[in-house]
C-alpha cells in the first residue's frame, strides 16, 4: 500500500472543488495514456486583473492524482494567472506534505493542465513537451526516458556517471541492473559496447563518491587519509582517487584564479546560495561552514544530513563551484574539517 | 487507516493475492516451532518425528493434486521458485532446445523469466488471448516442434479467473514431445485435479493462496521427466531441491492440502454462489461495469469487474476505508505505470482496465459480508465518477466533450 501522507488522503477523500465551474472561460484538458490518468482543470479567471476567482477539477485518476488536482485548485484560486504559472509540480507535491517516488507524475499532470488552461484562456494552443517513461530509480523517482536522454546527451559510459547526473542509483541500489540495460541499448546505438568496468569507478566507492577530488597530487597524503570512509583505513598509500566528472576547464583557466580573497569568498557564497533551492526541494540544505585554501567545508542539514546521496550532492556542489570560480577546489563535509587541519 | 481489529475485522476479498492461515493449519503447525524442532535428516529421534511428519505432509499433497506417487512432491520455498526451477531446468536438461512457449497473461512469475531468458538468447513464443482472455489453440498447435524446450502456461488466471485447457494442452505437448509445465497456484484446491491421469510433466502451487502459510511451495514433477535442481547441496528432497527441509511449513500445507480437498466441493458450490450473488448484484446496481474474462469458464471464487471511468486504486481506498480488502488492475496499485498486462492482452479499453477490480472469495467468506459489500460498492463507484471528466450527470460523458491532450 502507498504511504500516503495524511494531507494527501484528506485531499482524496474530501477534495476541494471537484466538478466544472459553470461559466468558466478557461479549461485545460491534459491525461496521460500510460498511467491512465487524466484532468480538466477549468477557471474562472477575471478578465481585468487577470485573477483566478474559482476553480474546478474533474479528475480520472488515482488517490494521489485526486488529492493533486484538489491541491492545485486550492494553490492558485486567488492568483494571477502570472503567478499561478509559476506553481511548480513539486510545489503541489509539497503542499501535500510530499507524495511517493512514483506518484510525482500525478502533480505534473495538475502543473501540465494549468499551462494547458492558461493557453486556452490566451486563445494559444497548448502543447506538452513532457514525455514520460517506466520508473527506473524508485529511491530517487528517475524515469527511463530522462536516463536515456541525459545518456545521450553527456556521452555517458557508467553506472556511476549516470548517478552523478540524474541521481538514479544513488540510494539502494537495486536498479543498477536496469541502469546498466539502457547503457547497453543507448551505447549501442551509438556503435559503442557497455564495459561494465569503465568509467571513473576504479577506486574504492567510498573514497570516490564521499570526497569526489580532482586530482591534486601534490596534497599531503595525510589528508587524504583523513577524509576517507573510517571504516576504510588505508594501509599503504591510497590509490589515486578517479577525478569526479569535472568540469572541462582550459588549461589557462587552471592556474591560479585571478579574484581576491573577498571576492572569491562572495562567489562561493552565491554558488551555494544557487544550489540551495534545490536542495531545499528535496527537504534538506546546505550551509557554508569555513574555507580553507582550496577546501571548501559544507554543512549538509535536513534531508541532506545522513542521506545516502549527501556524497554525491557534495561532489555536484563542488563542480558547480569548480565551474564558477574557475579553479580546483574541494568541497568537504563541515566534519572533516577537524581531522583535516 | 484500517479500522480496527476490535471493532471490525474488515471484509476480506482478495483471497488470489493471499489467504488467511486456516485455524487447524496453524495448530498443525505450531509443534513443530517448539519440541518438533528436529532436522529431519538426522539419524535421532528428533529428526525421525519431523521427518515422519513431512512423509506424511507429502503424502497429503499428493492426494490434492492426485499425484501417482509421493516421490513426485518437491517441496520448495514458493510459487515463484517451482516455476524458476520448473523452466530452467526444462533448459539445461535439454540444451539443443532453446524456444519456450507460454502465454502473454502469465504470472511475472514466469514473464519475467521468460523476458529474461530472452535476453540470453532463447525465443519465447508468447500466445495472445482474446477478449474474453481465451487461448487460440491452434497457434499453440503450430508452435509445438522438436525446438521447444517446455511450454509453461498458468492453469487459472491470477485477475481474472479464467481456466486455460491445461490437461488438452499438456496432451497436445505431449504429442509433439514437448515437456509441458503449468503455474497452478490460483487452480490448487479449487479445480479437482488427477495428474497421473494428464500429461502435466510439472507443476507449480504455492501454500499461501489455500490457506497455508507464506515462504512454502511445491513443485510437481512426474516421474521420468528429465529434472537438473536449482539448488544444489544436501540430499533433501532427493537432492532435486536442497536446503534444510521448512518442517513446520510442510505440515501446514499438507494440512492445508487435506483441508482443501475436503472442501473443494464447497468452492465450487457455496463460494461459486456468492460470487455469483455478489457479482450479479453490482453489475446490476452499477451501469457501465462489466465482467472481464470469460465468465463462463473460471475459477468459483474470483469475479473482476470493470467500472468504466474510473481509476481502481482510488475504487479501493475509498473501499478499504469501509473496511473492505479487494485489488485492482490499474496501473497505480502496481507500481508501475502500464495497468495490468492481463487486460490489455485481452484488449479492455483503458479507461475500463485502470478500473477492474477483483473481488476473490474464500471459503471463510459469509453471506453477511458479501451483502455489506453488494451495498457498498455501488455509492463508491457514483463518487468516483462525480470527480470523472469521462462522466456527466449520470451517465458516460460523450467523446466530443473530453479530449485530453495526451503525454
Amino acid at each position: 500500500m502507498w504511504d500516503y501522507s495524511d494531507t494527501v488522503k484528506q485531499h482524496f477523500f474530501n477534495p476541494r472543488n471537484a466538478g466544472a465551474i459553470a461559466d468558466a472561460n478557461a479549461i485545460g484538458e491534459v491525461g496521460s495514456l500510460s498511467c491512465g490518468d487524466a484532468l480538466r482543470l477549468t477557471l474562472k479567471v477575471d478578465p481585468t486583473t487577470e485573477t483566478i476567482q474559482d476553480a474546478g477539477f474533474q479528475t480520472f485518476g488515482c488517490g494521489s492524482a485526486i488529492a493533486s488536482s484538489s491541491a492545485l485548485t486550492e494553490i492558485i484560486k486567488g492568483m494571477s494567472l502570472e503567478e499561478a504559472l509559476q506553481v511548480s509540480n513539486q510545489d503541489i507535491a509539497d503542499y501535500l506534505d510530499g507524495l511517493p517516488p512514483e506518484k510525482m507524475h500525478c502533480s505534473v499532470m495538475g502543473r501540465e493542465a494549468l499551462q494547458s488552461a492558461v493557453a486556452n484562456y490566451r486563445g494559444e494552443v497548448w502543447s506538452d513537451d513532457h514525455e514520460e517513461g517506466a520508473m527506473v530509480c524508485k529511491c530517487f523517482a528517475v524515469d527511463e526516458v530522462l536516463i536515456e536522454e541525459t545518456i545521450r546527451a553527456n556521452n555517458l559510459s557508467s553506472v556511476e556517471e549516470v548517478t552523478h547526473y540524474t541521481k538514479a542509483g544513488g540510494g539502494c541500489s537495486a536498479c543498477h541492473e536496469g541502469v546498466e540495460e539502457i547503457l547497453t541499448r543507448v551505447l549501442a546505438e551509438q556503435g559503442r559496447r557497455f564495459e561494465p568496468s569503465s568509467g571513473p569507478a576504479k577506486a574504492p566507492e567510498r573514497q570516490r563518491v564521499a570526497v569526489g577530488i580532482p586530482v591534486m597530487p601534490a596534497r599531503p597524503q595525510t589528508t587524504q587519509q583523513t577524509i576517507q570512509g573510517r571504516d576504510h583505513a588505508p594501509t599503504a598509500p591510497a590509490p589515486a582517487p578517479a577525478p569526479a566528472p569535472a568540469p572541462d576547464l582550459g588549461e589557462t583557466e587552471r592556474s591560479r584564479p585571478s579574484l581576491s580573497n573577498l571576492a572569491r569568498i562572495r562567489r562561493i557564497e552565491q554558488t551555494i546560495e544557487s544550489i540551495r533551492p534545490n536542495l531545499q526541494r528535496d527537504h534538506g540544505d546546505v550551509e557554508l561552514i569555513d574555507i580553507e585554501g582550496n577546501d571548501i567545508f559544507v554543512k549538509m542539514t535536513g534531508a541532506c544530513s545522513g542521506c545516502q546521496l549527501a556524497s554525491v550532492t557534495l561532489g555536484g556542489i563542488q563542480e558547480r563551484i569548480c565551474e564558477d570560480l574557475g579553479e580546483l577546489v574541494r568541497v568537504l563535509p563541515a566534519q572533516a574539517m577537524a581531522r583535516s587541519a | 487507516m484500517m479500522p480496527s481489529q476490535q471493532t471490525n475485522p474488515g471484509i476480506y476479498l482478495d483471497n488470489n493475492a493471499t489467504t488467511m492461515v486456516a485455524p487447524e493449519v496453524v495448530e498443525a503447525m505450531l509443534p513443530y516451532f517448539t519440541e518438533q524442532f528436529g532436522n529431519a535428516s538426522s539419524m535421532h529421534q528428533f529428526g525421525d518425528r519431523v521427518g515422519r511428519a513431512i512423509k506424511t505432509a507429502r503424502q497429503q499433497v499428493q492426494r490434492l493434486l492426485g499425484a501417482e506417487l509421493d516421490s513426485e512432491i518437491i517441496f520448495t520455498s514458493c510459487g515463484t521458485e517451482s516455476d524458476s526451477t520448473a523452466i530452467l531446468s526444462a533448459l539445461k536438461a535439454q540444451p539443443e532446445r532453446r524456444e519456450i512457449i507460454t502465454t502473454v497473461v502469465e504470472h511475472p512469475a514466469v514473464l519475467s523469466l521468460c523476458e529474461h531468458l530472452e535476453k540470453d538468447g532463447y525465443q519465447v513464443h508468447y500466445l495472445k488471448v482474446d477478449a474474453n482472455g481465451r487461448l487460440d489453440l491452434d497457434q499453440y498447435r503450430a508452435l509445438l516442434s522438436e525446438r521447444v524446450a517446455i511450454v509453461s502456461v498458468m492453469w487459472a488466471n491470477n485477475e481474472t479467473g479464467t481456466l486455460f485447457p491445461i490437461e488438452a494442452m499438456a496432451e497436445m505437448a505431449r504429442a509433439a514431445g514437448v515437456m509441458f509445465h503449468t503455474d497452478a497456484v490460483q487452480a490448487v484446491g479449487k479445480v479437482p485435479m488427477d495428474l497421473k491421469t494428464t500429461a502435466i510433466d510439472m507443476l507449480s502451487l504455492s501454500g499461501h493462496k489455500l490457506h497455508a502459510p507464506k515462504g512454502i511451495g511445491v513443485l510437481y514433477l512426474r516421474r521420468g521427466t528429465r529434472f537438473r535442481p536449482l539448488l544444489r547441496g544436501g540430499h533433501q528432497e532427493r537432492g532435486r531441491r536442497a536446503g534444510t527441509e521448512n518442517s513446520a511449513s510442510i505440515v501446514a500445507l499438507g494440512k492445508a492440502c487435506e483441508l482443501a480437498q475436503a472442501h473443494i466441493d464447497a468452492e465450487r458450490s457455496e463460494v461459486a454462489a456468492l460470487r455469483d450473488r455478489l457479482e450479479r448484484e453490482i453489475l446490476d446496481a452499477v451501469p457501465n461495469s462489466f465482467v472481464t474474462g470469460d465468465p463462463s469458464n473460471r475459477l468459483p471464487n474470483t469475479s473482476n469487474i470493470a467500472f468504466e471511468f474510473i481509476e481502481g486504486e482510488a475504487i479501493l481506498l475509498l473501499l478499504n476505508k469501509l473496511g473492505i480488502a479487494a485489488s485492482s488492475g490499474s496501473a497505480c496499485t502496481s507500481g508501475s505505470l502500464e495497468p495490468s498486462h492481463v487486460m490489455r492482452a485481452m484488449g479492455i479499453p483503458y479507461t475500463a482496465a485502470h478500473g477492474t477490480t477483483r473481488f476473490s472469495l474464500s471459503r471463510y467468506t459469509t453471506l453477511a459480508e458479501i451483502e455489506q459489500v453488494i451495498a457498498a460498492v455501488p455509492p463508491v463507484v457514483a463518487q468516483l465518477r462525480k470527480l470523472s471528466p469521462y462522466w456527466q450527470g449520470d451517465a458516460a460523458a460523450t467523446e466530443q466533450r473530453f479530449q485530453p491532450s495526451y503525454a
